[in-house]
């Protein structure tokens, strides 16, 4: 289930002119880059926030919060008098997503223009690129040699840290920036009200930033020519699973999932279920299939898109899957909060009990209580991330679960991942 | 008067839950969770405040009020940490 970079296939949808992606093996030079149109003037940052705003970009770091908001908060603290500063959030602590990863080692420019257009709109002076993997770390550092003036007034600097799932949370970012642990920390103050050194700031993952340039050139309605009103533009999806290696596709939001599965080689009729959003978003059943991939099809069906990373499941057992995740959880959680470190490892026991054929009915109902009464009780989202994979179980796979009662099955047996359906081992 | 609890801090000894159990819940390990959103009326203010007083690792604080603010009544018996 592990594989390296080499075997990923990067694939852009047909009829669609890559925004993100591109073809070509080496890093994207500065030059071709700039002859390309990056690296745009902008004179008065006032109109690009308008733009940003008028085009629906939302997060494509998991949480599919409006960027225009951000913006718009961390801006007013600097027309209010404060300084202010933005990280640019490439800490990709998803294993099975690979897309931030991608972009920081083959459009090193593009993540920066669009850090030194955030910057602008921000008014900050300061901005750090935050990442583990250090080829990602390397292409940035080279960038920013080359880059020079193109950024404008903006300060930046990589900050590197060991890779972590917990390590790419805002809170997690701002405290390594800060000199602390990669660990997050509990809200109020949220980031844009006290981030580093204290001051508001803006923490934004990288592919959000990497549109900003084409909503600057372009503006929102090209932006929006692509994808569904409520989720607007296309997006990267990291794709696993079903015996396949993986790939990352640029697709326009709004897109159906079976006509992914079939462009990724798997027949639709074969899936048995996704595990949706990295880790995050938990399991989906059989109606993922038919399903769009967008924000608002996915909580429909009570999902999330995330950081747009799909584990597609045909031979592997969903119980066997949660039961990896979840344990997943219990080893990556920061140790921070009582409800996570014990809820984690609650959870995942009655996961691999099941599993393993020796849960019981009593076992099966303390995992749904826990699914529902955990959620939001920790400083970040880990806990509820793992209540979202315990919940959508039950909620998903209710014939499977009872069919796991006092006896496991085949499929299980065989899965035994550490880190299912990750990309790619980060060294 | 308004309070946060950070349960990064947290160590599960279930005070808080005793002296203001409208505003602390427990998980079944004990450890607590803020109920509402920090915000404590003046009727609830001592309870809360005992609360925060007896926590052994000090995970309650309290939260100033924002500049500008009509100064509260109970401004003078802060205890805010930072």
């Amino acid at each position: 289930m592990t594989t390296t970079a080499t075997d990923l296939k990067v694939d852009v949808w047909p009829g669609l002119t890559p925004r993100l992606l591109r073809t070509g093996a080496a890093p994207e030079e500065l030059q071709e880059y700039a002859d390309a149109g990056g690296y745009q003037r902008i004179d008065d940052p006032g109109p690009l926030l308008d733009a940003v705003s008028a085009s629906g970009l939302l997060g494509r770091g998991g949480a599919a919060f409006p960027l225009a908001v951000k913006l718009t908060t961390v801006r007013a603290a600097a027309q209010a008098g404060h300084q202010t500063v933005v990280i640019a959030n490439g800490e990709e602590g998803e294993p099975a997503s690979v897309k931030d990863r991608w972009l920081l080692r083959n459009r090193p420019h593009l993540v920066l223009d669009g850090l030194r257009l955030a910057a602008r709109v921000v008014g900050a002076q300061r901005g750090f690129v935050y990442v583990s993997d250090p080829r990602a770390a390397a292409a940035v550092e080279a960038a920013l040699v080359t880059a020079g003036t193109h950024l404008g007034s903006v300060q930046v600097s990589v900050v590197t840290v060991d890779p972590a799932y917990i390590a790419g949370e805002e809170s997690a970012a701002v405290r390594v920036i800060n000199g602390g642990p990669a660990k997050p920390t509990d809200k109020p103050p949220r980031v844009f009200e006290a981030g580093v050194g204290g001051l508001p700031t803006l923490v934004s993952n990288v592919e959000t930033l990497a549109h900003l340039p084409f909503i600057l050139r372009h503006g929102p309605a090209e932006f929006r020519r692509h994808g569904t009103e409520a989720s607007p533009g296309t997006f990267l999806a990291t794709v696993t699973g079903a015996g396949r290696p993986p790939a990352l596709y640029e697709l326009p939001h709004g897109t159906r999932t079976a006509d992914l599965l079939v462009r990724h080689g798997v027949d639709p009729d074969s899936v048995t279920g996704v595990l949706m959003g990295g880790y995050f978003a938990g399991l989906l059943n059989r109606s993922i299939v038919e399903a769009t991939l967008d924000h608002e099809s996915m909580r429909a069906l009570g999902s999330g898109l995330g950081c747009g990373a799909v584990a597609v499941l045909t031979e592997d057992c969903p119980v066997a899957v949660a039961a990896s995740v979840l344990s997943y959880f219990d080893r990556e959680n920061a140790g921070q909060c009582g409800s996570c470190f014990n809820g984690t490892a609650a959870m995942a026991a009655v996961a691999q009990a099941l599993r393993d054929g020796v849960a019981d009915h009593d076992d099966v109902a303390r995992l749904r209580r826990w699914s529902v009464v955990l959620r939001g009780r920790g400083a970040c989202a880990t806990l509820d991330g793992a209540a979202n994979v315990a919940a959508s179980l039950l909620d998903q796979f209710p014939a499977l679960v009872d069919s796991h009662i006092g006896g496991g099955c085949a499929d299980c047996a065989g899965f035994a991942a550490l880190r299912p359906f990750e990309v790619e081992a980060v060294s | 008067m308004r309070i946060k609890l950070d349960r990064t801090l947290c160590d599960g000894f279930g005070i808080c839950a005793k002296h203001a159990p409208d505003y602390f819940s427990l998980d079944d390990w004990g450890y607590a969770c803020l109920e509402g959103n920090g915000e404590v009326p003046e009727q609830d203010r001592d309870a809360v405040m005992r609360a925060l007083l007896d926590c052994p690792v000090h995970a309650i604080i309290e939260i100033p009020a924002p500049k500008g603010a009509a100064p509260a009544a109970d401004a003078a018996a802060t205890t805010a940490r930072s």
